[in-house]
């Protein structure tokens, strides 16, 4: 089966936020041809990089691209002590598929390492998503609720601002239109639970939301943006959004680049 | 560049995300439209010859640029080769729609960018 690995190497070592990194000894799995030889096991030192779902290792620290991936969607990891001290296993559940031993420097590394990789699974963190999205719908109906004017969520405020032109900044508009193209809020390492860095003051807007899979407006999520505001209180609608500051962002720059051709700063 | 392609196809036999018949045609020069069985997986496109079991190839959806060309058409790029395109016929418009959006969603970045957007809307609202 192929696979696009050149952009699979590419994303393994460009400056996306990795979850967790360190130096691993990872197991050899030999073939054994002879089933009277004692094979003794061996470990090799490898630098490893968890990204999301995936799990990257190197040859060296300062290699250029990953020798080799782990994808772990689906995957459990246990401790493993029978092997060595401070040994993991990451297993699947394909029964006859092989497990990845690996072994750490110390209690703390190990622990670490099995913490970022149970948690490393596309799954794992829709469910995050979803829960946070809840999370904030919730809070914007209590927040409305108590101010008595439904028809304005507390975030009308900064929404009214973006639909705006004229009132917005250039330097605040995001970057982020296009799947994994932002820079907003990647430099550095954002470890699988941590605070991101509070880009808000006045500057990087929030990125689109996630789509509702299933919210009354489950049918209109999937059509495209009609450019309407996205003021309404109930636009949590993550694509609507998406597009919408989209073409936002299409206007703002049309209107830069021509006030630029007439000479205005 | 080794990998568990073991658990990639097993991957690629679990409920997906969105599935369908498409028309797909590689980055490759001289490629030409062919009819795929194409499947989203967390953050993988699986591609299958139509009723073959196993896929003939994934692609890993981070740092992809997912944008609309001619009618019915999307394309599917990667940040540092912008100009090799994946390129999907769709049946109608609003199929191609609905592909584009699930497959911008499709990412772990983005994911993650949703959930520090979330959080820190929630710290605003309610200080916590």
């Amino acid at each position: 089966m192929k696979l696009n690995e050149r952009s699979v190497a590419h994303y393994a070592t460009c400056d996306s936020p990795t979850d967790h990194a360190g130096f691993l000894r990872k197991r050899v799995e030999r073939h054994h041809h002879h089933a009277h030889h004692h094979h003794a096991t061996s470990y090799q030192r490898r630098w490893f990089v968890l990204k999301g779902n995936l799990l990257f290792y190197f040859e060296e620290r300062e290699s250029r691209e990953p020798m080799g991936l782990v994808v772990l969607e689906g995957c459990t990891v246990e401790l493993c002590e029978a092997a060595e001290e401070f040994a993991f296993a990451i297993r699947f559940d394909d029964a006859g598929a092989r497990a990845y031993v690996l072994v750490a420097d110390g209690q703390a590394a190990m622990e670490a390492w099995v913490k970022a990789i149970s948690r490393a699974s596309f799954d794992y963190m829709r469910l995050v998503v979803r829960e946070l999205e809840k999370q904030l719908e919730e809070a914007c109906k209590s927040l409305a609720a108590c101010r008595n004017s439904p028809r304005r969520s507390s975030s009308s405020g900064r929404k009214r601002h973006l639909s705006n032109p004229a009132l917005q900044p250039l330097q605040e508009k995001p970057t982020v239109l296009e799947n994994g193209y932002s820079t907003w809020g990647s430099g550095g390492g954002v470890s699988g639970g941590a605070t991101c860095p509070d880009r808000d003051g006045g500057h990087a807007k929030p990125p689109p939301l996630p789509p509702r899979r299933r919210s009354a407006a489950g049918s209109a999520a999937m059509s495209p943006a009609m450019p309407e505001s996205p003021v309404s209180p109930d636009t949590a609608c993550f694509s609507k959004l998406h597009s919408w500051y989209g073409q936002e962002i299409v206007v703002l720059r049309r209107e830069w680049q021509e006030r630029q051709k007439r000479g205005h700063p | 560049m080794r990998y568990n392609e073991r658990e990639l196809l097993s991957l690629a036999r679990q409920p997906a995300e969105k599935a369908a018949e498409i028309l797909m045609r590689l980055p490759k020069k001289g490629s030409v439209l062919k009819k795929r069985l194409v499947k989203l997986v967390v953050n993988f496109l699986f591609y299958f010859r139509t009723d073959e079991a196993e896929p003939i190839g994934a692609l890993l959806l981070e740092h992809c640029r997912i944008a609309k060309e001619e009618e019915n058409v999307f394309s599917i790029s990667f940040i540092e080769e912008p100009e090799r395109k994946y390129c999907f016929e769709c049946d109608s418009e609003e199929q191609c729609r609905e592909w584009i959006e699930a497959l911008k969603r499709a990412s772990y970045e983005f994911m993650r960018r949703s959930l520090i957007f979330y959080r820190n809307e929630i710290q605003k609202m309610t200080g916590k």
